[in-house]
């Protein structure tokens, strides 16, 4: 199953003009834990995606709200000339086309 | 001490707007203060470096018209942060001319603290010299580019704020500053609890953005006490749930867990969030871990050069099939014309609305669309050089031939005449980094009639 389709909310922003922070919601604790036990959700393969250094990436979680946070490096950084998403409200594409191994 | 204090945010965004009706609900209780803040580097780095808002003065206008009347007759005094979007001299003096519009209009006087944050090029020069720290991510300064930054800020604190509130004033236009220090400075002043009191700012300074239906053109009502604070928005279509309100400290945030401000980190970790009624919540344990050393982020954008575009549509399968011929014979045909500007000083670029322009990492679509919407970009150190390229680019994208070619009176449907856009200014951040050089920010009183 796809990230985007287990998420209730899915979506990107800005933090800050230099880094974009991508957070998936859940409606279930289910779905949380399988994304989160998904040997396909792990900063190697976001990396790849996104083509930018893991190490560079931050997973982070709120089991509270049963959320996930990426934080990943801008390519171009907001506005700056190749950028062509100056609030990054769209970048939450392709990580959300992910498909979740249980 | 107070027990408790209440104050309203006004909307997310000074001149995004709020219903009247919250307005009046929120003043139908005493309200130590009012705040709202004005300012985000979200919309890119070309308002900072043009001085210009991204919001219009009208916009303005009608938020600051219907507010300030009330503030004058019910002695509330008026918060505003980061005002004019970016908050340099420019920017301030644009919020100051509009209040004085309203003064002269409604022939009220307000007594008014302005807080300037700007920055001299010789600061930035010696901060230049070991004392700046890349933050959120920014690469490493280039003090070559110290004396090319147009508009630096700083962005303070409660601190200068707070020193203004003692002056007894009516209004404060801040310049750049932190989004909480525009609702935690009168707290911290009156003696609550900074962690406190930066997490409810936190959570005000983007209206009704915490609120189920969300809205950042809408108001907060925040009431705060020395263990715990409240949120409830005073629209009734609104309503905040321990859900939206915790869900709310992970917005364009790079933890949910901690945030960090001039007067140090804000520990999430053990928050609480319960639900009083319906549309009020109660949160507690925030707690402030106070930073060992003081520091003052800065802002900052440079000049790359002018930006002109035009737009046009695709619909011919042939040249939809062909974009990447159609853009290196644009290129070539380009290369050769321009003699105004040399290659090295200027970028062309198409983007392919429908295809690949918003992300081209998932590679070619499988099927190609119908549809194509083109916008070629051309950026260069003088605008008349810009407007030049995209000139050429524009013609030679319209008649370019490709193999196979069935429609050759053109390959564009320009929705426009002209079919061609100036940009303007082209700048980007490059001064966002931390100092440690201390920073003094001194409010200056004036009477605005």
């Amino acid at each position: 199953m796809k990230l985007y389709d287990m998420a209730k909310v899915c979506r990107s922003k800005n933090a800050g003009p230099f880094q974009v922070t991508i957070d998936l919601m859940f409606d279930s604790e289910d779905k949380y834990r399988q994304v989160l036990a998904s040997p396909a959700f792990c900063i190697e393969k976001i990396g790849q995606l996104y083509r930018t250094d893991p190490d560079k990436i931050a997973i982070k979680t709120f089991d509270r709200i049963l959320t996930v946070k990426v934080v990943l490096p801008r390519m171009y950084s907001s506005g700056s000339p190749l950028d062509n998403d100056v609030y990054g409200s769209q970048q939450h594409f392709p990580l959300a086309d992910l498909d979740i191994i249980a | 001490m107070k027990e408790s204090l209440r104050y309203l945010s006004l909307c997310g965004l000074l001149g995004y707007g709020y219903a009247p009706e919250s307005l009046k609900n929120a003043l139908a209780q005493e309200l130590d203060f009012i705040g709202v803040d004005a300012g985000s580097t979200d919309p890119g780095p070309y308002y900072l470096g043009s001085g210009k808002g991204f919001v219009k003065p009208l916009q303005v206008k009608r938020d600051l018209q219907l507010i300030l009347p009330e503030i004058k007759r019910r002695r509330i005094p008026l918060i505003i942060g980061s005002a004019g979007g970016s908050g340099a001299a420019k920017h301030v003096d644009s919020v100051l001319e509009i209040i004085r519009e309203i003064a002269r209009e409604n022939s009220m006087e307000f007594k008014t603290a302005v807080i300037y944050s700007d920055l001299s090029a010789d600061f930035i020069r010696k901060a230049a010299d070991g004392h700046l720290f890349s933050c959120g991510g920014a690469p490493e300064f280039d003090p070559a580019s110290a004396g090319k930054l147009s508009n630096p800020v700083a962005q303070f604190g409660t601190g200068p704020i707070i020193e203004a509130l003692k002056s007894g004033v009516e209004i404060i236009v801040a310049g750049r500053c932190c989004d909480t220090a525009v609702f935690a400075s009168y707290p911290i002043w009156q003696g609550f609890p900074a962690g406190l009191a930066l997490h409810a700012a936190k959570i005000a300074e983007c209206g009704a953005l915490c609120a189920i239906p969300v809205g950042a053109n809408d108001s907060l009502l925040v009431e705060l006490f020395h263990d715990h604070f409240t949120v409830e928005p005073p629209n009734p279509v609104r309503r905040c749930t321990p859900e939206s309100v915790a869900a709310h400290s992970l917005y364009e945030q790079p933890d949910p867990n901690c945030f960090y401000e001039p007067e140090g980190k804000i520990d999430l970790s053990d928050c609480k969030f319960e639900a009083l009624s319906e549309s009020k919540v109660k949160v507690s344990g925030s707690r402030l871990i106070p930073a060992d050393k003081e520091t003052t982020k800065l802002e900052g954008a440079g000049l790359v050069g002018f930006r002109a575009v035009t737009i046009a549509g695709i619909r011919d399968p042939e040249a939809i099939r062909h974009l990447d011929e159609i853009e290196s014979g644009v290129r070539e045909a380009v290369l050769q014309s321009a003699n105004f500007v040399s290659p090295q000083e200027y970028t062309l670029r198409f983007l392919r609305y429908g295809l690949d322009a918003v992300s081209a990492l998932d590679g070619p679509p499988e099927v190609m669309p119908r549809e194509v919407g083109l916008v070629i970009e051309a950026i260069a150190p003088r605008r008349e050089q810009a407007e030049a390229l995209i000139g050429l680019a524009r013609s030679k994208a319209l008649h370019q031939g490709f193999p196979g070619r069935k429609a050759t009176a053109g390959n564009l449907a320009f929705p426009f005449s002209p079919s061609d856009f100036s940009g303007g200014e082209v700048y980007e951040f490059s001064l966002y980094h931390l100092t440690d050089i201390p920073l003094e920010f001194t409010p200056e009183i004036r009477m605005i009639k």
